[in-house]
């Protein structure tokens, strides 16, 4: 049962029951909701914006550990964050999360930092949409402003 | 497997499960657990052999050779059409036409039968228990037709308020369609009584027994319903063949659904002449080899018996119901007096998703999610749950697994 425990590390387990950030946000600049119909996850993400930076991100929204998990951390890595640099980030995530089991790019690993906690989702196929969602709806949000997305 | 001790009960499991060859598997390094009955059903070697007989003998196409093969596949594909007829109790094998499932059977009454003669205003009846399959060709006659979608209630176990369903069949009422075994909660609709309220008020009736033929005796004829429909695949038979019968009255008075070959008696560009029932409703070349292989699967079904497999189902849905209820957190969706084997339930503080992956890494395969019947669990105040759903080659031990898997996943979130 070792993949388990790759798939639910601690933090994840943490941020999956006391997910951080997990309010609404009446004066957001940018928002979005996304939606994974398959499951009926729901990720409604929260940004403020100033000069190209985020200065504040929350979400509101039910699903598995996983999705929670990943939409808790995602708003707090993203505070301060350029909306450059976050779209780095969200390459790397995305890289990890899609890799081939054991063929992570370390260097890259190593630069998410606690987002590496995601890395044993590769190895369950089934499960990489409800990590991503919170992401897809992060780029959703930057992009377009306000609207809704779906996985599917 | 563990050792079976079920040899008491109404079914030889030993031997049943030597009939499915998937069964012997490990799944991630444990046996394989498959709960997941509801969805699709594993099959019998003697379904997989009648299909692979018929590509490696006699594959040919049907009603239209004059040569040997063609008259051997078109005589099997027949002879599934006459066994579907008495396994469902219809009269007349042209009131069985082959679908691809339970899906294309709603679809086909609904815009064969019903779009012709419904005008805007008219009303349809189903339930909140109904499948997706059983709401969404009902809203498409709604947009094109402008009819009106009525829903009869359910209570907070999951059992259709029938006082709210006869109150809703009035002189609009123009079509009613109902589920028979709910797939999410596993309630048993009361359909013979349900068909009866609304055969009395001379509404059409069309029962969607997906989730119903394999597990207890269907006869149409009893049941008194006009439609009833069935997919294989739920039913130990292939993927992509389903039934639906229809009283050949209402079948004949039908226009075609798809057009094509096969479906006609002459064509000219001025003028076709459709063929007669129920060849009219079968364009194309069918799904012979699926149409065989659902034959040989009510062919299996009928010899294991099916009040045998209804009681051991029963034996099994009420060993997994006490044994999932006394574990602390589990609750069960879906509490109705009548119930098929499906146990539906959430953990507190485990989603259905994350239950999903730490069963299936124990090698138990469990479906976890919506179960394609969004409006039903909402109803109930839910999102998703976790369904274990079970099939004839089940055994208690396998419900112990299971249950051992649940108290995993509580440990794995505590
Ligand atoms: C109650 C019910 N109706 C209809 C269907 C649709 O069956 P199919 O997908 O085989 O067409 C299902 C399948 O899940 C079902 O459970």
């Amino acid at each position: 049962m070792s993949g388990l425990r790759d798939l639910y590390q601690e933090l994840i387990l943490d941020h999956g029951k006391s997910p951080r950030n997990h309010r609404p946000m009446d004066d957001c600049t940018h928002q979005a909701n996304g939606f994974n119909p398959v499951c009926g996850d729901k990720v409604n993400l929260y940004l403020s914006c100033e000069d190209g930076r985020v200065t504040d991100a929350s979400f509101e929204g039910n699903g598995c550990a996983i999705s929670t998990a990943s939409a808790s951390m995602l708003t707090q890595l993203v505070r301060g964050k350029s909306v450059e640099d976050i779209s780095e980030l969200r390459r790397m995530v995305g890289a990890m999360l899609t890799s081939a089991p054991g063929e992570h790019d370390q260097e890259e690993i190593e630069k998410l930092g606690k987002l590496a906690a995601f890395s044993g989702v590769c190895e369950f196929p089934g499960r990489v949409k409800c990590a991503t969602l919170a992401w897809h709806t992060l780029d959703a949000a930057l992009k377009d402003g306000k609207k809704t997305i779906s996985t599917e | 497997m563990p050792g079976i001790d079920d040899k008491a009960g109404p079914l030889d499991l030993v031997r049943i499960r030597e009939d499915f060859p998937i069964l012997t598997q490990e799944v991630n390094g444990k046996p394989l657990v498959y709960l997941d009955n509801a969805a699709t059903t594993q099959k019998p070697t003697a379904v997989i052999d009648s299909i692979c007989d018929y590509y490696r003998e006699y594959n040919s196409n049907i009603h239209r050779g004059v040569h040997t093969l063609s008259q051997k596949a078109t005589d099997a594909y027949e002879r599934a059409r006459v066994r579907t007829m008495d396994f469902l109790g219809a009269g007349r094998p042209e009131e069985i036409i082959f679908v691809r499932g339970a899906t294309e059977g709603i679809n086909l009454v609904s815009q064969a039968y019903l779009r012709p003669r419904i005008e805007p205003g008219d009303e349809i009846v189903i339930s909140t228990l109904e499948h997706h399959s059983n709401i969404v060709p009902w809203q498409l006659l709604r947009e094109q037709a402008g009819a009106v979608l009525k829903v009869a209630p359910i209570d907070d176990d999951g059992a259709v308020d029938i006082q709210a369903y006869q109150d809703l069949l009035s002189d609009r009422t123009k079509f009613v369609s109902l589920v028979h075994v709910s797939n999410a909660l596993g309630t048993i609709n009361p359909i013979r009584e349900m068909v009866a309220m609304a055969r009395e008020k001379e509404i059409p009736v069309l029962v969607d027994g997906a989730q119903a033929a394999a597990h207890s005796q269907v006869d149409v004829g009893k049941l008194g319903c006009d439609f009833y429909t069935i997919s294989g695949h739920k039913m130990y038979g292939p993927t992509g063949i389903g039934a639906l019968y229809g009283k050949a009255q209402l079948l004949e008075e039908m226009p075609p659904y798809h057009g094509g070959g096969e479906m006609i008696l002459s064509v000219t560009f001025d003028k076709t002449e459709y063929n007669r029932i129920p060849y009219k409703f079968e364009a194309g070349t069918p799904d012979i080899a699926g149409a065989i292989g659902l034959g040989a699967a009510i062919e299996y079904i009928e010899e294991a018996g099916l009040e045998s497999i209804e009681a051991h189902e029963k034996n099994l849905l009420d060993y997994a119901t006490a044994a999932a209820s006394s574990i602390d957190g589990v609750e069960i969706i879906g509490q109705a007096p009548a119930k098929a084997g499906i146990l539906s339930f959430i953990i507190d503080g485990v989603h259905p998703h994350d239950a999903g992956t730490i069963l299936d890494q124990q090698g138990v395969a469990v479906r976890a999610g919506h179960h394609c019947a969004q409006p039903v669990l909402e109803r109930l105040g839910v999102q998703a749950t976790v369904r274990a759903s079970f099939a004839l080659y089940n055994t208690r031990e396998e419900i112990d697994l299971l249950t051992h898997g649940i108290t995993k996943a509580v440990e794995v979130f505590a």
